[in-house]
C-alpha cells in the first residue's frame, strides 16, 4: 500500500504541479501589487490628517477583524450579484489578497518608518534636506532593512492563505489533489504531499526573513 | 435587502456563532497547552525533545491550516484513524496555534533581563522561587500582546473549518445562501457576527495588555 501511495504522487505530479502554478500565480501577483500599494498605504497612514488617519485605521482593522476566508467568500458572491459582473475565482482571490496585502504591507512600512529615531530626521532637517531628500537619503535606506524581512514573512502568509482559494472553486494545487484522490482514494499520501509542498515553499522564505532580520538588527 | 429574513435567520447565526466560540475556545486552549509544553522543553533545553519541538514549530508555522485539517479529516481515516470533525478542528487549531503560542512565550522568557536573574540569585532565591516571583511575572507581561494577537488569529482561523463541515458561521452562511439565495443578507449577518465576536474580544485583550504592562521593570 505504501508503494502505491508514493506511486500515485509520481504518476500525477504533472497535474499537481499544474495546480501549483495557479496557486503561485495568485500569491505572487497579489504580493507584487501589494508591495507598491502597501508602500503608498503606509505613507498614507503616517499622514497627520485626522480623517485620513481614521479611514486608514478602519481599513486595516477591517482586515484584522474579519477573516480572509469571509472576505474571499463575500467578494466571490457579492460582486457578481450586486454589480452584475461575472468574476472568476482567480480574480476575486487576487483582489481580496491584494487588498489584505496592502493593509499588512502598509502596517509594516509604517512600523519601519516610525521606528527610526527622531535624531535621524532632525539631523537631516538641520543640514537643510528637503522632505523628499530626507525620505530618499535618510528614512528609506534605514527603513528598508526592517521592511524587507516583514515583507518576506507576509509572502509566506500569502502563500499559506492562497490555500483557501480552493474553497471558492479555483483549480489550485489542492483542487488538483482532490481530483487525484477521487480517482485513486489515496487521501493520506496526497494530503501528506501537499503538506510537504507548502512547507517546502514557505520554510526557505521563513529562514530568509529570520536571517535578514538578525543581520540588519541594529 | 430583505429585513424580515435577517430577523428570521438570526437564531441560526447565534447558534453558529456559539459553535465558532466553542471550537475557538477549545482550539485556543489546546494551543496554549501545546505552546506551554513546547516552551518548557525549549527553555530547559531537554535533549531530544528539543529537536522534535523545533521541527514541529517549523512544520506548523509553514503550512496552512486548511491542509492540516484536510490531512486529519480525509487523510488519516485511510490509515485507520477516524476522528470526528470537531476533534479534527480542535487538534488542527491546537497544532497550528501551539507553535505561535510557543514562540510568544519563548519571546517573553528570553526578554527577561540577565540582571534580573542575577539579582534574584544574589538575594538567594532558589530555582522555583526565581521562576515564580522574578521570571514568570515579567515574561507573561512581555508576551501578552503576542498571545492576545494569537487568540484573535486562531478565532479567525475557525472560518477555515467550514471546509470540514463544522457548522460554524461561514458554513451556516454557505448553506443558507444555497437554500434561499439571499446572498447579501446572509453575508451581512456573517460579517456583523464576526464584528460582534472579535471586536469586544480585541478591546478586552487590549485592556488586559495595558494593565499587565505595569509589571515591566528595568526598562
Amino acid at each position: 500500500m505504501q508503494n502505491s501511495g508514493i506511486n500515485v504522487i509520481f504518476n500525477n505530479i504533472g497535474i499537481l504541479l499544474d495546480g501549483l502554478g495557479n496557486t503561485l500565480l495568485i500569491a505572487v501577483t497579489s504580493l507584487f501589487i501589494s508591495f507598491f500599494t502597501g508602500f503608498g498605504f503606509g505613507l498614507l497612514r503616517m499622514s497627520k490628517n485626522r480623517i485620513v488617519k481614521l479611514l486608514t485605521y478602519i481599513y486595516l482593522e477591517a482586515f484584522r477583524i474579519i477573516p480572509i476566508m469571509v472576505w474571499l467568500f463575500s467578494f466571490f458572491f457579492f460582486i457578481p450579484r450586486t454589480l452584475g459582473i461575472d468574476i472568476s475565482g482567480e480574480v476575486a482571490a487576487i483582489v481580496v489578497f491584494t487588498m489584505w496585502g496592502t493593509a499588512e504591507m502598509g502596517d509594516i512600512v509604517r512600523g519601519a518608518l516610525e521606528s527610526l529615531s527622531k535624531g535621524q530626521i532632525e539631523s537631516g532637517l538641520s543640514i537643510g534636506l528637503s522632505k523628499l531628500q530626507l525620505f530618499l537619503y535618510i528614512q528609506f535606506p534605514q527603513a528598508i532593512k526592517r521592511i524587507v524581512p516583514g515583507a518576506i514573512s507576509l509572502g509566506t502568509r500569502m502563500i499559506k492563505t492562497t490555500s483557501l482559494v480552493v474553497l471558492i472553486g479555483v483549480i489550485d494545487v489542492i483542487a488538483r489533489g482532490k481530483q487525484v484522490i477521487e480517482r485513486t482514494k489515496e487521501a493520506f499520501w496526497i494530503y501528506g504531499f501537499l503538506f510537504l509542498l507548502f512547507f517546502l515553499m514557505c520554510y526557505p522564505l521563513s529562514i530568509m526573513a529570520r536571517k535578514l532580520e538578525r543581520k540588519w538588527e541594529s | 435587502m430583505d429585513w424580515s429574513y435577517l430577523g428570521r435567520e438570526l437564531p441560526r447565526y447565534i447558534e453558529a456563532g456559539l459553535v465558532t466560540l466553542k471550537i475557538g475556545f477549545w482550539g485556543i486552549l489546546a494551543a496554549l497547552i501545546t505552546g506551554l509544553v513546547c516552551c518548557f522543553v525549549l527553555y530547559y533545553k531537554i535533549f531530544i525533545l528539543q529537536k522534535i519541538v523545533k521541527v514541529y514549530v517549523e512544520l506548523s508555522r509553514n503550512t496552512p491550516l486548511l491542509i492540516q485539517v484536510f490531512f486529519l479529516y480525509f487523510g488519516l481515516p485511510q490509515v485507520g484513524i477516524k476522528l470526528s470533525g470537531t476533534a479534527c478542528a480542535i487538534i488542527g487549531l491546537g497544532f497550528l496555534g501551539g507553535s505561535y503560542m510557543a514562540e510568544a512565550f519563548r519571546g517573553g522568557l528570553e526578554a527577561v533581563g540577565n540582571s534580573q536573574i542575577e539579582s534574584g540569585l544574589s538575594i538567594g532565591l532558589d530555582k522555583r522561587q526565581m521562576m515564580q516571583y522574578v521570571i514568570l511575572p515579567q515574561a507573561i507581561s512581555i508576551s501578552m500582546p503576542q498571545v492576545s494577537a494569537n487568540f484573535i488569529f486562531l478565532l479567525k482561523e475557525t472560518s477555515i473549518l467550514s471546509a470540514i463541515a463544522i457548522p460554524e458561521l461561514l458554513n451556516v452562511t454557505q448553506s443558507l445562501i444555497g437554500l434561499y439565495y439571499k446572498t447579501n443578507e446572509s453575508l451581512l449577518l456573517l460579517t456583523v457576527s464576526y464584528l460582534i465576536i472579535i471586536l469586544p474580544l480585541s478591546i478586552v485583550l487590549g485592556y488586559i495588555e495595558r494593565r499587565l504592562r505595569h509589571a515591566e521593570f528595568g526598562n
